[in-house]
């Protein structure tokens, strides 16, 4: 078990490694550079000036250099101005400009994040409130999602091609075909407008106060949750990702449906209510397991697209926003944080599947 | 004139849509008088679930060949005073042109009914092809994978897993940005991702046919002179005769697509490859000496087909999804172009207020991915009877 999960820590780190390697070179290709450069010195700035001004920041280096310096492991670039101070990466990070002041590497592994230029502020700062915010999110629609997939998963499997499996799995399959923004504009349109839907019918009726039943706009939720503002981006985001795992809960339920130690509990007399709760349920909960822990990456294209739909800024919103603007040093941060997100779910996975089926043995 | 009730406006959509009814009827006749002889397509229609999956793909099939007779206005044209007009509202001055914004207009007053069939041609034009390539790419490379395995399985896989840890949204953010398109990057990439199945088609011709030197010579010869033609054409702009091409913007936007897709279809490919290279035809053929890649292409894939063809269904859907999603974050698409995703999301500013611009897409998308994955489902269902 150790050397199998030190094995997949290692290669977790070349990934992420390679990963973060391509987000850096993306972001800054020369073409970036130059739309940086203008943003921070003026729009209409000649090509030698921005040549001149690439190269005073330090972004003339060979690109694995410049990727060492961000990651913490190469010497951040410094140059001596005239009048004897000092500048350099590290000292505009830290902010001084004597001579040694400021360490001779500082990047990612020093916990040097840079500064964000959309938000004007450190992008350590930026992502830990935003991801605090999405974490919220993904809480609530991790609690409503999952029991309402396995739910509607086990009663489609239990009876395999009855009429309420058939209904459910129908269900199911709707919901994967409803991407977020599908669903999003819909459920806007039905509930959360003013001039359509049924809001309006619930106000001429009297049985709601303000103009709307729910909030399209969910940015109060960053003060105070209620079930108003926040209840359309959490269904928004749980609907698509719920069919998935709904399917592959049933795909394991009837697999052990069919299993015998389900038809021996059957002859003995075992009422159909306590097979399934006691027999099968546990054995039909590993794949799930699995997947709604794999499902968590995919949760994040969600997050991106109902965060911006519905002006919520947690960490999706910081993203788009980071991307639409150009923000090289935040974007880079954000990458790290998805592609660690992402490879951590998987580990955890692969451990959890292990743990919970003990008929597999990891050598 | 009054505007139309809702009546009115879903039976002049009925109207409107003639020639798609006549070609759905005419397709569902013939296709259930002779099901018994059409193999796995014509058991699709034995499932209910699977005819109503093959009628919904098949109305936006239609909808979008027929387009040009569909579509009651010009879908780029604005209409003076029918900005955001509500569904089936008549045009001030119609000018001999169709009297009624169907569907109403939408915020630049142009015709939603018409930008959302247009838009139905936008996405079946690409989303196909984009998923085509994703599988010869996917299977050119999963079934050496895993019927050689070893180090070629090992590099592979890993390459594999490190594009699908990617983040899909924030690949589209770094990939499909405007400073991408003007680097060799995109064209790096289609000059790889293309070359496949071009090479896909060489192999296995030349694997069937290489006892048989003037028929190899012919079909390989054709199949390079077409697909290097076109693959000139598609990945570089060179092609000579011009009939091939796509817009910088287009190849950078399936290039991103092609790239999400193929490493999934590469891992399902190996896992069926890994399972059928045990079986004993495989045995077989290598006892008589057949060559590993005869072996691969016509031994292993032909008995791989029902779950590729599933997931192929499955996978044009994804594709519709994500072209969708490029649209909706205006990645990649040009100002003005009538595909779903970026109505959606030219619609969402005024949603509160006039929902029907972007509630037209937004249901489109959604029957179409539907459609395909009842589709899919179906022919799940009938592939696993026999």
């Amino acid at each position: 078990m150790l050397f199998f999960l030190a094995r997949r820590i290692g290669v977790m780190l070349v990934t992420a490694l390679c990963l973060t390697f391509v987000v850096f070179y993306l972001t800054n290709i020369p073409a970036k550079l130059e739309t940086l450069a203008k943003t921070q010195a003026g729009s209409r700035i000649s090509d030698a000036e921005v040549a001149s001004w690439l190269d005073r920041n330090g972004y003339n280096q060979p690109m694995l250099v410049r990727y060492g310096e961000w990651l913490g492991v190469a010497r951040g670039w410094t140059r001596e101005d005239a009048d004897g101070t000092m500048t350099g990466r590290c000292y505009l990070l830290t902010g001084t400009s004597t001579l040694g002041a400021a360490p001779a590497r500082c990047g990612l592994v020093q916990g040097y994040w840079g500064n964000s230029t959309r938000f004007r502020a450190p992008v350590s700062e930026v992502i830990s409130a935003r991801l605090g915010a999405t974490g919220m999110l993904m809480l609530w629609v991790l609690i409503v999602m999952v029991p309402m997939a396995l739910v509607v998963g086990v009663l489609a499997g239990m009876r395999e091609g009855s009429r309420t499996d058939r209904t459910l799995s129908t269900f199911a399959i709707a919901s994967t075909a409803t991407p977020e923004y599908v669903s999003g504009v819909v459920f806007i349109a039905l509930l959360a407008s003013s001039t359509v839907g049924l809001s309006p019918l619930l106000v001429s009726w009297g049985w709601i106060d303000g103009p709307v039943l729910f909030q399209g706009n969910a940015r109060s939720a960053l003060e105070k949750i209620t079930f108003w503002n926040f209840a359309l981006p959490v269904m928004t985001i749980a609907l698509y990702g719920m069919g998935y795992v709904a399917r592959i809960t049933r795909a394991s339920m009837t697999e052990v449906m069919t299993q015998q130690y389900i038809r021996t509990a059957r002859l003995k007399g075992v009422s159909f209510s306590n097979i399934v709760l006691r027999h099968a349920l546990r054995n039909a909960l590993i794949a799930p397991f699995t997947v709604i822990m794999l499902q968590i990456p995919w949760l994040l294209n969600g997050v991106v697209i109902v965060e911006v739909l519905f002006s919520y800024p947690g960490f999706g919103w910081t993203l788009f926003e980071a991307a639409a603007n150009n923000d090289i040093e935040l974007l880079l941060a954000a990458s790290v944080v998805a592609v660690l997100v992402v490879l951590i779910t998987q580990l955890i996975s692969d451990i959890g599947y292990v743990y919970l089926n003990p008929r597999i043995r990891v050598s | 004139m009054d505007p139309l009730n809702w009546l009115e406006i879903l039976g002049r959509l009925f109207v409107q849509l003639m020639p798609v009814w006549v070609a759905l009827v005419a397709l569902f006749a013939i296709s259930i008088a002779y099901r018994r002889r059409l193999g796995l397509y014509g058991k699709l229609f034995d499932s209910i679930v699977g005819m109503i999956g093959f009628a919904l793909v098949m109305f936006w099939v239609f909808t979008a060949l027929f387009a040009n007779i569909i579509i009651t206005h010009d879908p780029l044209a604005q209409f003076s005073g029918m900005r955001n007009a509500a569904p089936g509202n008549p045009l001030r001055d119609p000018a001999g042109g169709y009297e009624y914004f169907l569907l109403g207009g939408d915020a630049l007053a142009r015709d939603v009914f018409s930008r959302m069939v247009v838009g139905a041609r936008e996405v079946l034009r690409i989303a196909p092809f984009a998923a085509m390539i994703s599988f010869m790419i996917g299977i050119s490379l999963g079934l050496p994978a895993g019927y050689i395995g070893g180090r070629l399985d090992t590099g592979l896989t890993f390459i594999a897993n490190l594009v699908l840890a990617f983040p899909v949204i924030l690949l589209f953010f770094l990939l499909v940005a405007p400073e991408i398109q003007n680097t060799p990057i995109p064209r790096v990439m289609a000059g790889i991702l293309f070359l496949m199945p071009v090479l896909f088609f060489t192999v296995l011709l030349n694997a069937r046919y290489f006892t048989q030197p003037t028929k190899r010579n012919l079909y390989v010869g054709a199949v390079l002179v077409v697909g290097l033609w076109a693959y000139s054409g598609l990945a570089f702009n060179a092609d000579p005769l011009g009939v091939w091409g796509m817009s910088p913007n287009l190849l950078n936007v399936f290039v991103a697509v092609v790239f999400v897709n193929a490493p999934t279809v590469f891992r399902i490919v190996r896992g069926i490859t890994l399972d059928i290279k045990t079986r004993d035809y495989v045995s077989a053929a290598q006892t008589r000496g057949e060559g590993p890649w005869y072996i691969m292409l016509w031994e292993i894939l032909p008995n791989a087909r029902g779950p590729l063809i599933v997931d192929f269904c499955l996978r044009i859907g994804y594709t519709t999804i994500l072209l969708g999603t490029l649209g909706f974050f205006g990645l990649g698409v040009a100002p003005e172009s009538p595909d779903w995703g970026s109505t959606i999301n030219q619609g969402r500013r005024l949603l509160t207020v006039y929902p029907h611009a972007a509630l037209a897409p937004a249901l489109a998308l959604m029957s179409l991915v539907l459609g395909l994955n009842l589709l899919a489902d179906g022919l799940r269902e009938e592939s696993l009877k026999d």
